[in-house]
């Protein structure tokens, strides 16, 4: 039950952050993809950086979580077509959507309900990618 | 306590997205929130059409909640921590948008044009958010993961699949912004 609500609480600090640093808008991630300002940079170079920093200070002290088990990161699996390709679909949709898959539920919350038809989309996109998965290069 | 109401600087943006994955990875679990579209196909009944959708998904109830956490989030940012919140584009950004006919631009949130309740009765609108929706869905897990789970989480861990995916998402991005945008708006 405290676990939940810690979820529940780590969720509610995301979409805080996600609303108002603006990278939940649709207008700044045209703006990014026309390079006409650094702020989408800005957010995402700036959370790399941190991420850096601390992930390799984590790994290189071994660093343990709440339930005393080292921190770990899973690799990801070698390979080039299916990160390439699953990218490119991924990044044609967020320019178009204007959302990835945690600001379109920030965006819901936010009141802007016709985003209930992108994460529809969204939810069929994963199914249809399920149905076909034994067919797609990887 | 001015500041919590204005648009959030990107150097204060930035550091907090790390640290909600940072608590993340201190409670045991990872930065991902595009694995929460596969858990509501599951839940769906998904798993009865294919192996994919077959996991244990209530072990992901962690994830769900996260996300709906992100939605009463956007809920609080939006009517309690905003006053009126517009992003503060580049005026050249502005004037393109509104000869592709986005009278909004520099005057909401997201425009106004696609996320507005009129929306709902334009097939037009409703093909556009479904299709941008399909893309992000079925390419997030074609590459294993989303801008959390590969843009952020996975190149802070110095993945190198990871730079692919978001080479990917950029590249996408540019060829939908600047080769697809021009033939439909």
């Amino acid at each position: 039950m405290k676990k939940n609500i810690i979820y529940l609480a780590i969720g509610i600090f995301f979409g805080i952050v996600m609303y108002k640093s603006e990278a939940a808008s649709w207008f700044r991630i045209y703006e990014m993809f026309n390079f006409q300002s650094v702020h989408m940079y800005g957010v995402i170079g700036t959370a790399l950086l941190t991420g850096i920093l601390v992930v390799q200070y984590i790994k290189r002290k071994r660093l343990k979580d709440i339930n005393g088990k080292e921190i770990k990161i899973a690799d990801k699996e070698k390979s080039i077509a299916r990160y390439l390709i699953g990218g490119i679909l991924f990044g044609l949709g967020w320019a178009l959507a204007g959302a990835c898959p945690g600001p379109m539920f920030v965006l819901a919350g936010a009141g802007y309900f016709p985003i209930l038809i992108v994460i529809l989309g969204a939810v069929l996109g994963t199914w249809f990618y399920g149905l076909l998965k034994d067919r797609l290069p990887h | 306590m001015e500041w919590i109401l204005d648009p959030w600087p990107w150097y204060v943006s930035g550091p907090l997205i790390a640290l909600t994955m940072f608590i993340l990875l201190y409670v045991g679990k990872n930065f991902g929130m595009s694995s929460n579209l596969r858990t509501l196909c599951t839940i769906c009944g998904a798993d009865k059409t294919c192996d994919f959708f077959c996991f244990d998904w209530k072990a992901q109830r962690w994830n769900l909640l996260v996300m709906a956490g992100a939605i009463i989030g956007g809920f609080i940012a939006a009517n309690y921590l905003s006053a009126d919140q517009v992003p503060d584009l580049n005026p050249h950004t502005v004037s393109q948008l509104q000869s592709l006919g986005f009278e909004s631009a520099g005057k909401s949130y997201v425009p106004t044009e696609l996320f507005g309740s009129e929306a709902f009765s334009d097939p037009a609108t409703i093909g556009l958010l479904l299709a941008g929706g399909l893309l992000v869905g079925f390419g997030a897990r074609y590459a294993g993961g989303c801008t959390s789970g590969h843009a952020i989480s996975g190149l802070s861990n110095l993945q190198l699949p990871s730079l692919i995916a978001t080479i990917g998402f950029f590249t996408g991005g540019l060829i939908m912004v600047h080769l697809i945008f021009p033939l439909i708006f």
